[in-house]
């Protein structure tokens, strides 16, 4: 009943299960983030954190349940208007556009954009390097550039939630350190953040919540410092992982 | 089957125990059942007036089209809309060997194999195009085929020519062996699709036309399938056209190379049920119904087929025999596999034709191609 | 010099075949539509105009005023609806769709108008010609139809290019489901597109009926004629498109001056050609 204790969510999935076709990617997840956390969703491959982040977003219906933002049921929203409410997703892959240059992708995540803090000047602040190759091509950018201005692109909408997908796959380590340097920024500015990441320290680093994912179900939550590193490897490879009808309190967690 | 309650989830039953098999009746049946209702046909001259014979040829020349047709885009997944290149190549191909003595019956199959080997060359070209554009390069490429033959003034040029050595036959025996030869076309017609889709080149088919990169690393020649198709299509164009030739008694570019001739096989297979033989059987007769009862209205009856086509598309893609299969499970011609142990039900192609593209790798499409390796291994 | 005439001719006809080719493009670009009555619409334009004008007496101009409008409008419903529906279902669906419709509007022409030819009388300007030399002679209205069709193709390229909307267009034609999370209604941006191509398909269609004769059947020819340019020039590319059509015009030109029955064979012999050796186009940046 601690729950109660934090102020009422600012985003929050009730009871969401989705499928891909005849799979069932995500099983009754339930979640709730309250403003200027940073929660951390884990889990192995195919665990269905993407797929999360995504019905979050509107790029799947869910079968079943709920996507609320500040208590408002946005599940049946499409993507854009999702974004004009303040959630934006920098996806899995980057997806700049390709044919595009630097400075378009900026602009095109400018087109909806709330009003806010987050304008050229500003996210020319976090990665310096970018105003000198804004003529660029995306395509011609490197993995960690590319996503450094999917990144950009996202907050340039000024969103109240931003959703990270797999920020450090396909990086080298310290590109990826260099990435994650800028999130306490992005925090300190009133953003909300809900990430989704397999590199597990990473995670832990920066996150005031994990939640961990296996095979679609949720199969531990909690603050960073009240779950052991032991659980979270259970938690995220199955191992001695308990019957699918045991829930996450059962887990004490 | 003992298999069914060792399928906790869809998914281990996807890499666990499966059966295929092959769906609805046995093989032989549906054969003894076909040599039954051919025997009926072979007697119809005899039964019914010689305007339903002419009928009746005219009915299995657009039958063997729109099987050609939905072999090509039921089955491969290739939209032409030239194939009335191969209408005008057969009707011609009877032209040029009855000019030269031949018998113009005689003629039809060579006549067909020609088309087909013209197809060859042809399917290099044109699969350097994909999807939208291959569809439209066929139709240039029906276009050029018209222009060529209209241009030779030995073969009559635009006004056409008619064909010799028909004169001798009496009306009588005129009406009747173009008639046999017509529904000798449309039976080997079938016979040969049915004998496609039911080996591993028709399921290797639906693999490519469902995902054309899953089925290229499940080992499937692509290329060479298609090409297969396209070349056999041609063949039955061809031997339609050759048809047309013969009981028409003369051959017209503007007419036998006509896109009239793409448009009803399209419109046809696409009312029936594309991915499904009964389909372009169903799509026929209505089509036959419909231009018997408004023929004298002009062009109504295909602007009207048209706009039903359209509706059919998109509203039920599987055309309306795929939704008398969904809500009675008949199956006439055999050729669907059925999954037992787990993924429930019927695997037909025309099933698989559902999804599209939209299904993506989790769709239908990861069936066949389930369906695929098991078979290859 | 009858030579020099023919390709002279080609050049300025090859304008006109871009400018039918350039709404295919771009429906195919953004959307990947393959628009198979992409001809056919052109020719309702023509019919609307011719039918149009005399119950109103107004002076031919108002046509393209009146007509332009209306399909840009017709076009961002049409693909609102029927269009954006059958993509919905796969883009094989599109193509037997839009095929559906080039039968349909085809045949419904015919009933309507009757297989006769008719034309879009423009007074004056539709006989008037300047001679270059003795042999060489250009009409004004083919030298205005080339001009309107460089400005289209260029308007369009800064439009994409340079507008918040035509950037969007483009985000959207590199990847609709990113474009959707940066906010784009794609199928509303699919409607702009739609509403663009066919405002060129009717300046296309208007075009066609001042420069030539039309009958109910002429809008496959002027399909294939634009489908031609496309891939001679290269898909996915503006002015390639520009040169595909030249290079198509002095080919049917140069046919026409052997035998005026290869004028058409002469194209399709060079588009199959060029299919052969370079089926990426003579300018092409992308696979078909």
């Amino acid at each position: 009943m601690t729950e109660r204790a934090v102020p009422a969510p600012l985003l929050e999935v009730r009871g969401l299960t989705v499928y891909h076709g005849q799979l069932r990617a995500l099983d009754r997840i339930d979640l709730a983030v309250a403003a200027g956390e940073t929660y951390a969703i884990i889990g192995a491959n195919g665990a269905g954190k993407s797929t999360l982040l995504r019905t979050v977003v509107g790029l799947h219906q869910p079968r079943s349940g709920h996507v609320l933002l500040d208590g408002r049921d946005i599940t049946s929203e499409p993507p854009y208007r999702r974004l004009a409410a303040g959630v934006a997703l920098v996806p899995e892959g980057r997806r700049l556009f390709p044919s595009l240059t630097v400075e378009e992708n900026l602009l095109v995540g400018m087109h909806k954009a709330r009003p806010g803090t987050f304008d050229l000047n500003r996210v020319f602040e976090l990665f310096p390097w970018i105003p000198g190759r804004r003529k660029q091509r995306a395509s011609q950018l490197s993995g960690g550039e590319q996503q450094a201005v999917a990144i950009c692109r996202a907050l340039l909408a000024n969103p109240r939630v931003l959703l990270l997908d797999e920020l450090s796959l396909g990086l080298a380590p310290i590109v990826v350190r260099r990435i994650y340097q800028v999130l306490p920024a992005l925090v300190a500015e009133g953003l909300t953040i809900l990430l989704v990441e397999q590199d597990v320290a990473q995670a832990r680093q920066v996150a005031t919540h994990v939640h961990c994912l296996l095979e679609g179900r949720t199969s531990l939550m909690g603050r960073p410092d009240e779950v052991t590193a032991e659980q979270i490897e259970e938690a995220y490879f199955g191992v001695g992982w308990l019957p699918p009808s045991a829930s996450a309190a059962e887990l004490g967690v | 089957m003992t298999t069914q309650e060792r399928a906790p989830t869809p998914r281990t039953a996807a890499s666990g125990t499966l059966h295929v098999r092959r769906a609805g009746a046995s093989g032989t049946l549906v054969g003894a059942a076909g040599l039954v209702v051919l025997v009926v046909f072979a007697f119809m001259p005899v039964i019914v007036s010689e305007a339903d014979t002419t009928l009746l040829v005219n009915f299995f020349v657009l039958l063997t089209m729109a099987v050609m047709w939905n072999l090509l885009a039921g089955y491969a997944g290739m939209v032409s809309i030239g194939q009335q290149a191969f209408v005008g190549l057969g009707g011609y191909g009877v032209l040029v060997l009855a000019m030269n003595g031949f018998d113009p019956v005689a003629a039809i199959p060579v006549a067909a194999v020609v088309a087909a080997l013209i197809a060859v060359p042809v399917s290099v070209l044109l699969f350097r195009l994909g999807g939208g554009y291959f569809a439209i390069a066929t139709w240039v490429v029906a276009d050029t085929a018209q222009i060529v033959v209209s241009s030779i003034t030995s073969l009559g040029g635009g006004t056409g020519h008619p064909v010799p050595g028909l004169s001798s036959m009496s009306p009588h025996t005129f009406a009747e062996t173009t008639y046999w030869a017509a529904l000798a076309v449309v039976s080997v017609s079938l016979g040969i699709a049915y004998g496609l889709l039911r080996s591993p080149l028709g399921l290797l088919m639906a693999a490519v036309r469902d995902d054309e990169v899953s089925a290229r690393s499940a080992g499937a020649r692509v290329m060479t399938t298609r090409r297969i198709v396209y070349v056999v299509a041609a063949l039955g164009c061809g031997a339609a056209g050759a048809i047309l030739a013969v009981s028409q008694l003369q051959v017209q570019p503007s007419s036998i190379f006509s896109v009239q001739w793409a448009a009803e096989m399209i419109f046809v297979s696409m009312i029936g049920g594309m991915g499904t033989l009964e389909g372009p059987i169903l799509g026929t007769v209505l089509f036959f119904v419909l231009q018997q009862n408004l023929a004298q209205d002009g062009a109504w009856y295909l602007i009207i087929f048209g706009a039903v086509a359209v509706l059919v598309a998109i509203w039920t893609p599987r055309g309306l025999w795929g939704a008398i299969r969904q809500r009675t499970g008949i199956e006439l011609f055999p050729v669907g596999y059925r999954l037992h142990g787990g993924a429930r039900g019927l695997v037909t192609q025309a099933q698989l034709l559902d999804g599209g593209s939209a299904a993506g790798s989790n769709g239908p499409g990861s069936r066949a191609g389930a369906v695929w390796r098991r078979l290859r291994s | 010099m009858e030579w020099a005439n023919a390709i002279v001719q080609g050049i300025v006809t090859g304008g006109f075949y871009a400018l039918f080719a350039c709404g295919l493009s771009l429906m195919f670009g953004v959307m990947g539509i393959i628009n198979l009555a992409h001809g056919d619409l052109a020719i309702i334009a023509a019919y609307v105009a011719i039918a149009l004008v005399p119950s109103t007496h107004l002076p031919m101009v108002w046509a393209f005023v009146v007509v332009v409008p209306i399909f840009a409008l017709g076009g961002y419903l049409l693909q609102r609806t029927l269009l954006q529906t059958s993509l919905d279902r796969s883009p094989f669906t599109t193509l037997l769709v839009t095929f559906g419709l080039s039968v349909i509007i085809e045949n419904v022409l015919l009933e309507v108008f009757s297989a006769n030819g008719q034309s879009i009388t423009i007074g004056t300007l539709i006989t008037k010609s300047f001679s270059v030399n003795t042999t060489i002679t250009i009409s004004y209205l083919s030298v205005i139809v080339l001009a309107v069709a460089i400005v289209v193709l260029g308007g369009i390229q800064l439009f994409l290019s340079r507008t918040p909307t035509g950037r969007q267009i483009r985000a959207v034609a590199d990847d609709r489901e990113a474009a959707q999370l940066v906010g784009a209604n794609y199928r509303h941006v699919f409607g702009i597109a739609a509403a663009i191509a066919f405002a060129t398909v009717a300046l296309a269609g208007l075009s066609y009926g001042m420069l030539t004769e039309f009958v109910p059947t002429s809008g496959v020819t002027t399909l294939l004629f634009a489908f031609e340019s496309v891939v001679i020039g290269g898909i996915g590319n503006v002015w390639g498109t520009l040169v595909g059509g030249v290079i198509l015009g002095v080919a049917q030109q140069i046919g026409a001056q052997i035998n005026p029955a290869y004028q058409i064979l002469a194209g399709n012999l060079v588009f199959l050609a060029v299919l052969a050796v370079r089926p990426r186009g003579l300018f092409g940046v992308r696979t078909a």
